[in-house]
């Protein structure tokens, strides 16, 4: 049992980035706050993805003389990093394109609080 | 020589025409919109012509780069992603001939972005229906999903809220898309879709293939307003301007339904998404919801365009109901519903955008006996568009219901065909108060006496908006003859598309 839980740390970790992530999203009442619960969901999927590429008594993937191509159990797994490098100028992106409105909407209403905004919007 | 360079053209057309029209635009803001309809048009002739490519010749996988698939990524364009390409690329060109008047009455100066942004939605759109590669995938999605917040939020006051909270929701559900991405990364150690479902069988009991396949489908059934994630929809196409609500609403929950389609048929396969629980029919059982829900909210609505948009959340749910059903014949009505929701759908925005054009709003308490001199045809197309949403024979609405229903029938799966029974009769509330309203004698107005009525009829002269405008809507409405008639072809070809 105690291995379950000291063998998959740092996937441990990304569940409770995850989930405070989901409570950003789903609990806080301004605006600001549920974007920054985004950004915190968005990197512990990352996290995730950057986490599944590790391996012990391995090296990066630049091309070592004393290691041969063929043996590519010693070198690390560079698709998850490059993948995620992507992943994160689309959340970087997605922040931007979130504060854009953000910034609208608080010229437009004077409010960032969710309750406030929705009575002024009926 | 074109033929095998297909896939990238239509994909491509779009990222030279989302920067072609900046370069353009800063020099002369009307060249804009010109330039869309020219962009879009070229997608559309190369999405017609791939078509029947496609029917002749069959799948093409188009490998970038040099590098053979699994290792290096490709196109791959099939018999599903071939009608849906068609599908958003014709109804897009026709929304976007249209738009030109709207779009300078409702944001004058900023036409430049916004037909730039469209482009750029496309783009997302046609790399999402070609890529065939899960990741890939997920940018794409992102690229549609950012340009359509983008052009959500373009609109009346309270847009950029609704675009906001379709933001958070529709992030939250690619991410989660990504996590179940990388658990079948983690199991198969590939990202191209027809790799995968050859590896995938081997681990059918897997608990990682079981939470991605859950992921993957939570995810993706935010971005497609299934049932208890709908609440960004009706906000969002209510708000915004009538150029985006036509340009978004035919296509824009289609596309993730297309991934859902792709994800629980194509790449899983029925059996193994219902190898450990009844996946299928649970999501058959939310969308059945969402068709009830979608079917009751839009009768309470007074505002055309709301009523629309709660509409949609009951029309992508017949789409997915056809999915659940998982056989040939719920397969094609699925996807023949695809099509005759999109036509029918961008013909009752663009009727909404006409009277918009000239009262100002498309509130429906204010229709009566006049609109029918004043706007002769619009109001003629809202009658075809109405019945066949309606499902009504012979126009389109009826056959892709029958399809479905013929699915039900197969799987004898009788509450899914009471739901469509029932969905049909609500559609006929709510469209056809509205015919009541316009042709027949108005019997709630009760200040008015008839003679008062028949003066205030013969006095409304002719009032349609310019030719742009009317000439797609009728065309619209045309076809949904036309697919009505056709649609014995239309189906024997989509039956081809079922996997197995």
């Amino acid at each position: 049992m105690l291995e379950f839980f000291t063998g998959h740390y740092a996937y441990w970790f990304t569940v409770i980035l995850l989930c405070v992530g989901v409570y950003g999203i789903m609990f806080k009442k301004n605006l600001i706050k549920k974007t920054i619960g985004l950004a915190i969901l968005q990197i512990s999927v990352v996290m995730y993805w950057v986490s599944i590429a590790n391996k012990w008594d391995a090296t990066v993937t630049t091309l070592d003389p004393n290691i041969p191509v063929d043996q590519v159990a010693n070198y690390l797994n560079p698709l998850p990093h490059t993948l995620m490098l992507t992943a994160i100028v689309v959340g970087v992106a997605t922040l931007g394109v979130a504060f854009t409105l953000l910034i609208a909407i608080y010229n437009r209403y004077g409010t960032l609080d969710e309750q406030e905004l929705l009575e002024k919007i009926q | 020589m074109i033929e095998t360079h297909l896939p990238a053209i239509i994909a491509l057309t779009f990222v030279a025409f989302s920067i072609l029209i900046p370069v353009f635009g800063i020099w002369k803001e009307e060249l804009s919109q010109p330039l869309a309809v020219l962009g879009s048009g070229i997608a559309a002739f190369f999405s017609v012509y791939g078509f029947f490519v496609f029917l002749d010749v069959g799948m093409i996988r188009y490998p970038f780069g040099g590098w053979a698939p699994p290792i290096g990524i490709e196109f791959v364009y099939d018999g599903l992603s071939a009608f849906f390409l068609l599908v958003i690329n014709v109804v897009t060109f026709i929304a976007l001939i249209y738009s030109k008047y709207r779009g300078r009455a409702e944001f004058p100066g900023k036409e430049m972005p916004f037909y730039s942004l469209t482009m750029l939605m496309m783009l997302g759109f046609n790399g999402i229906l070609l890529t065939g590669d899960l990741f890939n995938l997920f940018v794409f999605l992102e690229i549609a999903s950012l340009s359509m917040y983008s052009l959500i939020s373009i609109g009346k006051k309270p847009a950029s809220y609704a675009a906001f909270r379709y933001l958070i929701i529709g992030t939250a559900g690619g991410t989660l898309y990504l996590l179940g991405v990388g658990y079948l990364y983690t199991i198969t150690g590939t990202l191209n879709i027809i790799d995968m479902s050859a590896m995938l069988p081997t681990f059918a009991e897997n608990s990682s293939v079981v939470a991605a396949l859950l992921l993957m489908v939570v995810g993706i059934g935010i971005k497609a307003a299934l049932f208890p994630t709908h609440g960004w929809l009706p906000d969002s196409y209510t708000f915004t301007s009538s150029p985006s609500s036509i340009l978004i609403a035919p296509i824009g929950t289609k596309v993730a339904a297309y991934v859902l389609f792709r994800v629980m048929l194509y790449l899983f396969g029925i059996e193994l998404t219902d190898a450990v629980m009844p996946l299928s029919y649970l999501v058959g059982i939310l969308a059945c919801i969402g068709i009830v829900y979608g079917s009751v909210m839009a009768i309470a609505q007074s505002n055309m365009k709301r009523m629309l948009a709660y509409s949609s959340v009951s029309q992508i749910g017949y789409i997915i109901m056809g999915l659940s059903l998982a056989n040939p014949f719920g397969f094609a009505g699925a996807l023949l519903h695809v099509l005759n929701h999109a036509v029918m759908k961008a013909c009752l925005f663009m009727i909404s955008g006409n009277i918009t054009h000239r009262e100002g709003n498309s509130d429906m308490s204010r229709f009566d006996e006049s609109y029918r001199k004043k706007y002769p045809w619009s109001m003629a197309s809202l009658s075809v568009a109405a019945i066949s949403m309606v499902g009504l024979p012979p126009l389109a609405g009826f056959f892709s219901k029958w399809y479905l229903a013929l699915g039900t029938v197969e799987n004898g799966n009788w509450l899914f065909l009471g739901v469509i029974i029932v969905s049909s009769l609500l559609n006929a509330v709510y469209f056809f108060r509205i015919l009541e309203r316009v042709y027949m004698n108005d019997p709630y107005e009760e200040e008015q006496t008839e003679e008062e009525q028949q003066k205030a009829v013969a006095a409304a002269t002719y009032n349609e908006p310019p030719a742009s405008m009317l000439s797609p809507t009728v065309i619209l409405a045309l076809s949904l003859f036309a697919i009505g008639f056709a649609n014995v072809l239309i189906v024997s070809a989509l039956m081809g598309f079922f996997p197995l």
